[in-house]
């Protein structure tokens, strides 16, 4: 008897938007343990044993919690921004695989160009913010929603050129033939230049610390979702963090060589590697989010265009030439 | 580009790297958190914190009604309103006592004034600090609830606390009547002195 497909996905979809849930309200936890504990403060303990029920008791608050709409609002938008950053967080996972075995890769679609796939859903995530914040009508909002643009467009070109570089050497766009290549060298060794412009530029595009602008508490309020409230901002909150892990995700895949074992150490299944590789850099954010203060915004855009894309451009001519010449 | 500004991001990326260095380091410092409900920080021994009125070990009440506390009091918190003893029915060993004796514990600074103008002993500054209430009425602090219960004892004063001041055997619980006071107090403490000068005051 054959399972039909359309069945087999929507299991899949489910239990993935489960786990991807789950990991985002345990994010969310650790990133305030993490942050406590380098003030020098135990962070969220109250809420059951070592505070592991405080997600169940923040959604429960922001359920209860009334959903405003302010006067000036455009009520639709207003509605609809926060499930189309939402949307666009969660449909990244359908082509991001997670690790493979003997039946094939670990992944909803395995898509051959699925670096482009990404590229352009995690762009339309912006949607979410710039409405958002046009939508909310008033002064605050909408100059983060500025921000935002603004921000997201200057450091996609980077982005998008660190990209490159891990393509020329893997030769392919689709995420299991990137892994695949990585099985000797992960590309973090030879794009080291890459990864770190990917990393900086990853920071910006989910707008956290230090490039959190576009919510940047001490000028703008809460920036693009001041006048969100209840589980409108928590959509708002969930995207941000998906994203958070999104962008974990393909630092993993592209420069981390993804499910492949360190160091031959195979005994151990690929995806706990992809998990650990994934949990390191969820760690790395919430440290520099403990560490780094607010860049300004001209700063924010000047090492944007002047630095990163320069040296992003640079990295990609040099990998070209190396690889033309090396065959 | 010029070498300078090539050495200061090189030295900014070093700032960078620094920060996280520390940040990291902090992680597992011994945090300084008092998980405060269930766990408590020990108190200096005389904290000054909610008032009492105290009785002499035959149950009696210290309080004379003299209104001494209340004018000391800089933040005019304290209100006593004084009464004849009955001769068959005494409340306190003098003429006097407080019929009506109460402190708005919203008003008062802990400053312990009051204590130190008392000329029997009878308010006393505890540690206890959980006032916390929800009407403000709630804090205005009547006979009631300031005087120690009989089968409670007497009340401590401040330096017969546990861990009080080393060298004062807390003397003054065994005190039965003022006049007892004046001879032999060593006074241990600024408020002591200013007891016994008081005292020596008054009987010249």
């Amino acid at each position: 008897m054959m399972v039909p497909l359309w069945l087999i996905v929507l299991v899949k979809s489910a239990v993935l938007l489960l786990v991807v849930v789950t990991t985002f309200a345990y994010a969310m936890l650790a990133e305030r343990k993490v942050l406590g504990w380098m003030q020098l403060r135990p962070g969220p303990n109250r809420v059951g044993p070592w505070g592991l029920m405080q997600p169940a008791a923040d959604a429960a608050k922001l359920m209860l919690k009334e959903d405003l709409t302010p006067k000036t609002a455009d009520p639709l938008i207003y509605r609809l921004a926060p499930f189309i950053s939402l949307l666009t967080a969660f449909s990244v996972y359908a082509i991001i695989p997670f690790g493979s075995s003997s039946s094939g890769t670990w992944a909803i679609g395995n898509v051959n160009a699925g670096i482009l796939l990404i590229l352009a859903i995690t762009s339309i995530g912006v949607y979410g913010i710039s409405l958002g914040g046009w939508a909310s009508g008033s002064k605050y909002p909408l100059l983060g929603s500025v921000r935002a643009t603004a921000q997201m467009i200057s450091y996609e070109l980077a982005m998008s050129l660190s990209f490159i570089g891990v393509l020329i050497l893997a030769g392919t766009t689709s995420l299991d033939g990137i892994v695949n290549a990585q099985v000797r060298w992960w590309f973090f060794v030879p794009q080291f230049f890459g990864c770190i412009i990917y990393i900086i530029t990853a920071v910006a595009e989910t707008n956290r610390t230090p490039f959190d602008l576009v919510e940047a508490e001490t000028e703008l309020v809460a920036g693009f979702h001041t006048e969100y409230s209840g589980l409108r901002f928590g959509l708002f909150f969930i995207a941000e963090y998906v994203n958070m892990l999104t962008v974990s995700c393909i630092a993993t895949l592209l420069f981390f060589g993804g499910w492949n074992a360190p160091l031959g150490l195979t005994l151990i299944p690929g995806v706990v590697w992809f998990v650990a590789k994934v949990a390191m850099f969820m760690f790395f954010y919430m440290w520099l989010r403990a560490t780094l203060p607010r860049l300004r915004y001209d700063r924010l855009m000047a090492f944007g265009w002047k630095v990163l894309l320069p040296l992003a451009t640079l990295n990609l001519v040099v990998t070209a030439i190396v690889v033309a010449f090396r065959g | 580009m010029q070498s300078s500004t090539i050495k200061k991001n090189l030295y900014n990326v070093g700032a960078i790297l620094k920060g996280l260095s520390i940040t990291f380091g902090y992680m597992f410092r011994k945090r300084p958190t008092i998980q405060y409900p269930s766990v408590k920080k020990q108190h200096a021994p005389r904290f000054h914190g909610l008032h009492e009125l105290r009785r002499y070990g035959d149950g009696q009440e210290r309080c004379i009604g003299c209104e001494l506390c209340s004018s000391a009091c800089p933040a005019n918190a304290i209100t006593v309103i004084g009464a004849e003893n009955a001769p068959g029915d005494r409340v306190s060993p003098g003429e006097r006592h407080a019929a009506r004796y109460e402190i708005d514990e919203l008003r008062c600074i802990f400053c312990g004034m009051c204590e130190e103008a008392c000329p029997t002993d009878a308010i006393v500054l505890t540690p206890r600090f959980e006032m916390a209430d929800y009407r403000r009425g709630s804090f205005i602090y009547d006979k009631d609830r300031l005087l120690v219960p009989i089968d409670a004892g007497v009340g401590a004063a401040p330096d017969e606390r546990p861990g009080g001041i080393p060298g004062d055997l807390g003397r003054v619980a065994d005190i039965k009547s003022t006049t007892d006071v004046a001879e032999g107090y060593s006074a241990t403490w600024r408020g002591e002195i200013l007891k016994t000068q008081r005292r020596g005051l008054a009987s010249q």
